[in-house]
């Protein structure tokens, strides 16, 4: 019984890289977007300015973003753990996803997974995780189910994690974060780098900066490592006085 | 895609996104933000960004606001025959610093001096009162006209110095002369300390006498002269800041009952008050939602609900709400849904992603009503506004720039080329400019004069029947 990140992996490590785009593409777009998004959404919820108090109407709905992707993992099972799974998961995993979030508004026709995959889910309101094909474009039902027999622990630990980052932006114990933030490792931190250098450069669009990007130069803005640094000040910022 | 279309945005607020494409008059240093592309010619001026345009009750005055803390006044030329084409134009009348940055040493935090609202009081006299408020702080500002002085004083020289007293032989009584116009602006009121979170909306009561100021969490009802004390009429913040789901977005009195009035949140509702049923109004008397389109849900269907502004019509029988892709009027009678649902710029819908990625899905669009509440006007992007006739149900979009506003001509519709082939004049999807965003219009209370504001630069749109 494969773990459903080893079966990715798999597709992934055998063929060339446009092959395993092409083969995750089919088999998990929309849990691979799904899954950008819930990283994009922290990434959010990290980088705040520092001198200034975040807005919190910005803060709460993207809180509730977070929240909803976590629930709708939950429901049919396929959300995966934040901290690297079996070894040898690559960050290449993390960028492809990014990619396949950006790029499946101009080359994705509207391939989504079926999500009632064993669970009841409908069509409709899982489908739209992003709408970005023309209004013309066909849409194919989705041709591979999505495995969900991934191991179940890893959950638990998700919840906490997630759970973790709301105590941590109310109670000021920055601790907690630095903390929280040790258990999660490289390709975490490379999607971080990644997406901070996408914004940091003087790019067309981040979409399209996004190819040709390996290991990413941050950009003009600070590194996530210093950003985690600064978690304490995020911390203070973030709860009331 | 066009390289301009989708700049990428580096966290923040509201306020460091925008940035201004015209060259700034202010003469300031450039600002650099991060990752942005500056050209060597332009010059930026962020304090100069306008945050806010309101005009006074008569319509003859425009108050601007702008991310340097700074008010700027404008006022209406009177119809003079000699100069009959400078009819309506609005001249700058009065500038004046209202907020200053401050710096919260409890939190380590700057507050920002970003004029966030301005609300003019009616006129009572010959001076003009407005509320301006930053995130923290509302401020009373009287502005008044000087155009006398009084010469002759019996005690002091004309310089003001004290005249010796054994030089004064006879007693003189000053005379009152001519001088140029004089726009002094005071702060009569400071209203301080009594709001956690950020400010987002203040308005006059129909009473005159008392206003309310809306925050993240909380409103408080103040009276216009006590500023050591306020009333807490609405209060969400939860027991476990860790359950905070919604926020209050914008709230406002109706325009003729004084006891009540309306919030709207983040989830895209909006809980009608009366002060008379508590002193603490967590209980709404009305609450207006409209359900949600099970066949469009998303998951950035709760961002796009959020409501970003709040207007009654001058008739006080209906509100306005805008959301990130729509405006909706309700009927103040009707909770259940809107009675009219009209679309600023549906195309956005297939982009929700990449707006939520550089930050503009959460971009704050205000609306307003023309004079006679038969139409309504809101912003767009690429400096795109849209101004939606209730009566006949045309729309038309419009845009603001210095190319296609020349004096004195008409402005041309303009149109968004959503798919397929597009035609000429049209601009696709992808050419706009999300930078160059409108999210500050307002209406002449009486006549159709419209001012605008994109990015640094006010426009102020006459009908040409004038």
């Amino acid at each position: 019984m494969f773990a459903r990140g080893l079966k990715r992996k798999c597709v992934g490590h055998e063929e060339d890289v446009e092959g395993a785009l092409a083969g995750l593409k089919t088999v998990s777009s929309y849990s691979l977007q799904r899954q950008s998004l819930l990283d994009m959404s922290l990434v959010k919820l990290q980088l705040c300015h520092m001198l200034v108090e975040p807005n919190l109407c910005r803060s709460v709905l993207i809180a509730n973003t977070v929240r909803q992707i976590q629930e709708e993992m939950t429901q049919d099972g396929t959300w995966r753990a934040v901290a690297p799974q079996a070894a040898g998961r690559a960050p290449l995993d993390r960028l492809v996803s990014t990619e396949i979030l950006c790029r499946a508004a101009w080359e994705q026709e509207g391939a989504r997974p079926a999500p009632g995959l064993g669970d009841g889910h409908t069509q409709g309101p899982v489908s739209d995780l992003c709408p970005v094909t023309s209004a013309q474009a066909p849409r194919h039902p989705q041709s591979s189910v999505w495995e969900m027999d991934g191991p179940r622990e890893n959950r638990g630990s998700f919840h906490k994690s997630l759970d973790q980052i709301f105590e941590t932006l109310e109670t000021k114990n920055p601790s907690c974060m630095e903390e929280l933030f040790s258990d999660v490792d490289s390709p975490y931190y490379d999607l971080d780098t990644v997406l901070t250098g996408m914004m940091g450069g003087a790019r067309p669009g981040p979409c399209e900066g996004l190819e040709g990007l390996a290991p990413a130069t941050p950009g003009p803005s600070s590194s996530c490592k210093s950003d985690l640094g600064e978690l304490d000040h995020v911390v203070e910022i973030l709860v009331e006085t | 895609m066009n390289t301009h279309a989708w700049p990428t945005v580096f966290g923040g607020g509201e306020s460091e996104r925008t940035r201004g494409g015209c060259p700034s008059p202010c003469g300031l240093d450039v600002t650099r933000m991060l990752g942005e592309d500056c050209t060597a010619s332009r010059q930026w001026c962020h304090a100069d960004i306008i945050s806010t345009v309101e005009f006074n009750y008569s319509g003859d005055l425009l108050a601007t606001g702008d991310k340097g803390g700074r008010v700027v006044i404008f006022q209406r030329e009177q119809e003079n025959k000699s100069r009959p084409h400078s009819r309506g134009e609005y001249n700058v009348y009065s500038t004046f610093q209202s907020h200053e940055p401050e710096f919260d040493y409890l939190k380590s935090l700057e507050i920002e001096e970003k004029i966030n609202k301005i609300r003019w009081l009616p006129q009572q006299n010959a001076a003009h009162f407005l509320l301006s408020t930053n995130d923290k702080t509302i401020k009373l500002w009287k502005i008044s006209e000087r155009d006398k002085r009084a010469e002759g004083y019996n005690l002091k020289d004309e310089d003001g110095r004290l005249r010796d007293p054994f030089r004064i032989t006879a007693l003189r009584v000053p005379i009152l002369k001519p001088m140029d116009l004089m726009v002094e602006a005071s702060p009569r009121r400071i209203f301080a300390n009594a709001h956690t979170y950020h400010i987002n909306s203040i308005s006059v009561n129909s009473d005159h006498e008392t206003y309310l100021s809306a925050d993240d969490l909380r409103i408080n009802l103040w009276h216009l002269e006590i500023t050591d004390r306020s009333f807490n009429i609405v209060d969400i913040k939860p027991a476990n800041m860790e359950e905070l789901t919604e926020v209050i977005t914008a709230a406002e009195f109706h325009p003729h009952q004084c006891n009540v009035f309306v919030y709207s949140s983040s989830k895209g509702t909006i809980r009608l008050c009366d002060m008379r049923s508590s002193a603490l109004c967590d209980r709404h008397s009305k609450f207006f939602e409209e359900p949600e389109d099970p066949s469009s849900r998303s998951f950035f269907s709760e961002i796009i609900s959020s409501i970003s502004d709040v207007k009654f019509s001058h008739s006080g029988r209906y509100m306005m709400t805008r959301d990130y892709l729509s405006v909706k009027v309700w009927d103040l009678n009707m909770e259940s849904r809107p009675v009219e649902t009209h679309q600023v710029h549906e195309y956005l819908r297939s982009k929700l992603c990449s707006l939520y990625e550089n930050d503009c899905i959460f971009d704050k669009f205000e609306c307003c009503w023309n004079g006679s509440d038969s139409a309504i006007m809101t912003g767009s992007y690429n400096n795109f506004f849209r101004m939606f006739d209730r009566d006949t149900r045309r729309d038309v979009t419009l845009e603001a720039s210095r190319e296609s506003s020349k004096p004195r001509a008409s402005l041309k519709p303009r149109k968004v080329c959503t798919g397929g082939k597009r035609k000429k004049d049209e601009i696709s999807v992808d050419s706009l400019d999300f930078n160059k965003k409108i999210l500050h219009t307002a209406w002449h209370p009486a006549d159709n004069v419209i001012a605008v504001a994109a990015t640094n630069n006010l426009y102020i749109f006459q009908d040409k029947i004038n």
